[in-house]
């Protein structure tokens, strides 16, 4: 009989192992998956992860899609090492896209890149931050529950963006398109390659990502992050102040994901539109998650869920698959993942004896004096 | 059951258990009969749990042989050895806060009995043996003592043969203790076999006919122990004389701790509200507070901690400053050291090395190598260094100082935790329960170590439910009871009766004892 028990201590290989046999799960059951829809598995295998990674120009496109994930991820991991759960980085990344969309829509005569798209980047950041600060506010105040509060705001950001596309900020020229204007190109970010349309915030993501490793690691406020968020109560008896934590936390939430959002439309949006994410604060949750909230470790599940994104793309067009393949691939993702990380605690044992053939008092009876 | 041969009620034959890491049990040997007092003496983890969980059906052993009035059995659950006629009174005890003792009861029991139907016979049950409790009362409103008498009387519903208590007097009053006494005495002459563990040697001294001694899993020896000197037992208990500490009488010095008509309302709903309470600690001194735990030993912990500050600055004074609005940290730089009752969790984290658990605190200590932070930065070495000088001075049982604090065993653990304090240079040190769930060895060391900071000139605050503990080390002595703090008495003029009497909130008549 199969038995689940606890390990004496939690298992180190385990922990690095979990999200590899989350994905191998995830594959496995996208074949089947295939199957049962009538499709070739081993063709949809090569449209879904092969064929998009396959040219430059794939390569370029998964590090472009990477890049917000990335971002958001690195900030969200933070903040979840120490318990506090910023669900609303889509939202934030919204409000990125707007306040750094409106800094380039206003000095749209300003022709000097250097001074612009710095200018952008922060005011991104600054309005990423802004919008988190509305969670932090009230659950260092009135004690809100931050998920809550950030997940709704992810609503509002979205119907702001909309109004303002469909009102103040329309392009006249755009045949009522609800569209802005297209950005100058100087307020656009610089490819890094030509040909490809990665841009430079890529770069910028992986030097976050190290500098994200050295706050986690290195730095006291790191260390405070990280016993909030292992046993709060000991936070307390040190003297590390919550409010700080969570403050901190959700800025640094709120400014990545800020950045990642003025990154998407000064890269390859260019313009401020309805919809500027497919999603990306929401997946990066999951992308945390499978990074271990490492910084590194998010960097790699970034690539991996871009892949997802471009894989289901591709799969749409060659195959006739339906969009929700996708969020199909990302749910299964997090699912295993979920299921796998039940195995650091404890571990399946077959027991020899099974326990259920026992009566209920074996009372054998002995005679024997 | 025959006349002419003794059969034993129970008799263990070779138990033996092994976990990944520990033999908790190897090869042991018991035997209780009818109507016997048998106390399981030993140390923390010498296996007496492991052993009395293996009797309750909880655990099975790898090997050895279970027998009950003769006949080998194999108990498979607690309901099981609940059917054959044995009871258990945990030592913490699993009871729902916003149940009555009725509804408590008849949740626990293996018939479905309505609460009404029992209340009658938990009434006469209890007052049968001396525990009086009212079947209708919420649990929540029950002092730790009463919610045992809950749980005793659980058991005695069912009519046990053999009853086993698991460190029963740890959340008792002196008094309760004897009244506890009593009860099982009465029990044990009805027939009734008690299985008593403990680690308090008086006690067993005093109740029990025989005794079966435990280290390291094994059995040290049996003895009456009425015929035995604690000496004795405690040798064959830990294995070498038992260590002792001194308290040298010294002058004390200026006031570092003034505590000035605290008064705090709790916002925990079961909690207890401080009500004006002041007390000095003086420089060179130690004043211990006794008391049952939940008369606001939690709740005064916390102010001085600043876990919850006060309103006042003023009620709380850290030598020259006003402190009861400022946070741990704030206090901790000023020179609060601070040891808390709950060791995993709160005065370390388990997951976390003991470097890591050492910077925890350490962090605004300038004293250790220049400090342990340095521009926001950690300074692994120092850290590192420091963890390791606490590790060497305190003789803390561990690989290194990157083992994680969930790996060492709790009386390692209160060394490090204890060793930290100390080391980080404090003027004042508030300690919770130096010495609760250690071992005796490590027990003195802990003591040793207030003493000696004491004896440096640093005012120390013991907050202990162990009295022994606190007249063996504390210059002073004060009694909290319902969230009032008696006036602290010199412990050299005072008696364990006294302030057994003190501990059930009889002090108004203190004052003058306090100005004599």
């Amino acid at each position: 009989m199969l038995k689940l028990e606890p390990r004496p201590e939690p298992s180190r290989v385990m922990s690095y192992a979990s999200p590899l046999l989350a994905v191998v799960l995830t594959l496995v059951s996208g074949f089947l998956l295939f199957s049962l829809l009538g499709k070739d598995p081993v063709q949809a295998f090569m449209v879904f992860f092969i064929k998009p990674v396959a040219t430059l120009y794939g390569l370029g496109e998964l590090c472009l899609k990477a890049t917000p994930l990335m971002l958001c991820a690195l900030g969200l991991a933070l903040g979840f090492r120490a318990n506090v759960w910023n669900i609303g980085a889509e939202g934030q990344l919204t409000l990125g896209a707007i306040v750094g969309g409106g800094v380039a829509l206003w000095l749209h005569d300003v022709q000097g890149a250097w001074v612009l798209l710095p200018l952008m980047l922060v005011a991104g950041a600054l309005g990423g931050m802004a919008w988190a600060a509305i969670p932090a506010f009230l659950r260092t105040r009135f004690n809100t529950n931050e998920i809550l509060v950030s997940l709704m705001l992810v609503y509002v950001a979205k119907l702001l963006l909309s109004w303002l596309v469909h009102g103040p900020w329309r392009d006249p020229e755009g045949y009522n398109f609800p569209q802005s204007p297209m950005f100058h190109e100087a307020a656009l970010l610089p490819l890094l390659v030509e040909g490809v349309r990665t841009n430079i915030a890529f770069l910028i993501a992986l030097v976050l990502a190290a500098i994200s490793w050295v706050f986690a690691e290195k730095t006291f406020a790191g260390f405070r992050f990280k016993v909030a968020g292992l046993a709060p109560a000991a936070a307390s008896y040190a003297g590390f102040s919550e409010k700080r934590n969570v403050w901190l936390a959700l800025m640094i939430g709120g400014g990545a994901a800020g950045l990642a959002g003025i990154a998407e439309v000064a890269g390859p949006i260019g313009q401020l539109q309805p919809s500027i994410s497919p999603g990306y604060g929401f997946a990066a949750i999951i992308v945390a998650f499978v990074g271990r909230l490492h910084p590194f470790g998010v960097v790699l599940a970034s690539l991996l869920m871009s892949l997802l994104y471009i894989g289901g793309e591709t799969a749409q067009i060659q195959m006739a698959l339906p969009a929700a393949v996708t969020g199909v691939f990302q749910g299964m993702l997090l699912f295993y993942l979920l299921a796998a990380d039940l195995f650091i605690n404890f571990r399946l044992r077959w027991k020899k004896r099974p326990q259920s053939a026992a009566p209920v008092v074996s009372i054998v009876s002995k005679e024997a004096a | 059951m025959t006349d002419r041969v003794t059969v034993p009620r129970l008799q263990l034959r070779g138990i033996t258990k092994r976990y990944p890491a520990v033999v908790a049990n190897d090869n042991v040997d018991l035997e209780v009969r009818a109507g016997e007092i048998h106390a399981v003496l030993g140390e923390n983890g010498a296996g007496k749990s492991t052993l009395m969980k293996i009797i309750y059906g909880v655990t099975r052993p790898d090997s050895g042989e279970v027998l009950w009035e003769g006949r080998p059995v194999q108990i498979a659950s607690p309901a099981e050895a609940r059917r054959l006629g044995v009871g258990m009174v945990f030592q913490h005890f699993a009871l729902f806060e916003t149940l009555t003792v009725a509804e408590n009861i008849s949740l626990a029991l293996d018939e479905r009995i309505k609460p009404e139907k029992l209340a009658p016979r938990i009434r006469e049950v209890s007052e049968n043996y001396g525990l009086p409790i009212d079947p209708d009362r919420l649990v929540h409103s029950m002092s730790v003592g009463e919610r045992q008498r809950v749980e005793i009387v659980r058991c005695l519903l069912q009519n046990p043969k053999l009853l086993i208590m698991d460190e029963p007097t740890s959340v008792l009053t002196p008094q309760a203790v004897l009244k506890l006494f009593e009860t099982l005495r009465r029990l044990a002459a009805e027939g009734c076999s008690i299985l008593y563990i403990s680690h308090k040697l008086d006690e067993i001294q005093a109740l029990c006919d025989s005794a079966t001694v435990l280290r390291g899993g094994r059995v040290t020896g049996t003895a009456r122990p009425k015929q035995e000197t604690a000496e004795s037992l405690a040798k064959m208990m830990i294995g070498s004389d038992l260590p002792e500490c001194r308290l040298q009488a010294r002058e004390p010095g200026e006031a570092l701790l003034r505590i000035d008509r605290l008064t705090l309302k709790t916002l925990d709903p079961f909690g207890v509200n401080l009500r004006a309470i002041s007390l000095t600690v003086r420089s060179g001194e130690i004043v211990g507070i006794a008391g049952v735990s939940g008369n606001g030993q939690k709740e005064l912990l916390a102010a001085l901690s600043g876990e919850m500050p006060s309103g006042k600055p003023e009620s709380i004074m850290l030598g020259e400053v006003a402190a009861g609005h400022l946070d741990p940290a704030q206090r901790r730089a000023i020179g609060l050291g601070f040891v808390p009752e709950e060791r995993l969790g709160r005065g370390a984290v388990p997951a976390l090395s003991l470097a890591e658990n050492a910077l925890l605190t350490g962090s605004h200590c300038k004293v250790v190598n220049g400090g342990m932070v340095q521009h926001g930065l950690i300074r692994q070495k120092v850290v590192r260094g420091f963890a390791r000088d606490v590790i060497t001075h305190f003789k803390v049982k561990s690989r290194n100082e990157q083992a994680a604090a969930s790996s060492l065993s709790g009386g390692n653990l209160q060394k490090f935790i204890v060793g930290r304090e100390t080391m980080l240079d404090p003027k004042i040190i508030i300690v919770a329960q130096p010495t609760w769930g250690v071992d005796v060895g490590a027990s003195m060391l802990i003591r040793q170590s207030l003493i000696d900071l004491r004896d440096r000139g640093v005012a120390v605050l013991v907050i202990s439910e162990e009295l022994d503990e606190l007249f063996m080390i504390c210059d002073r002595l004060a009694v909290i009871a319902e969230g009032r703090l008696s006036p602290p008495v010199p412990s050299a003029g005072t008696s364990i009766e006294k302030i057994g009497a003190w501990m059930g909130g009889q002090f108004a008549d203190a004052a003058e004892v306090a100005h004599a």
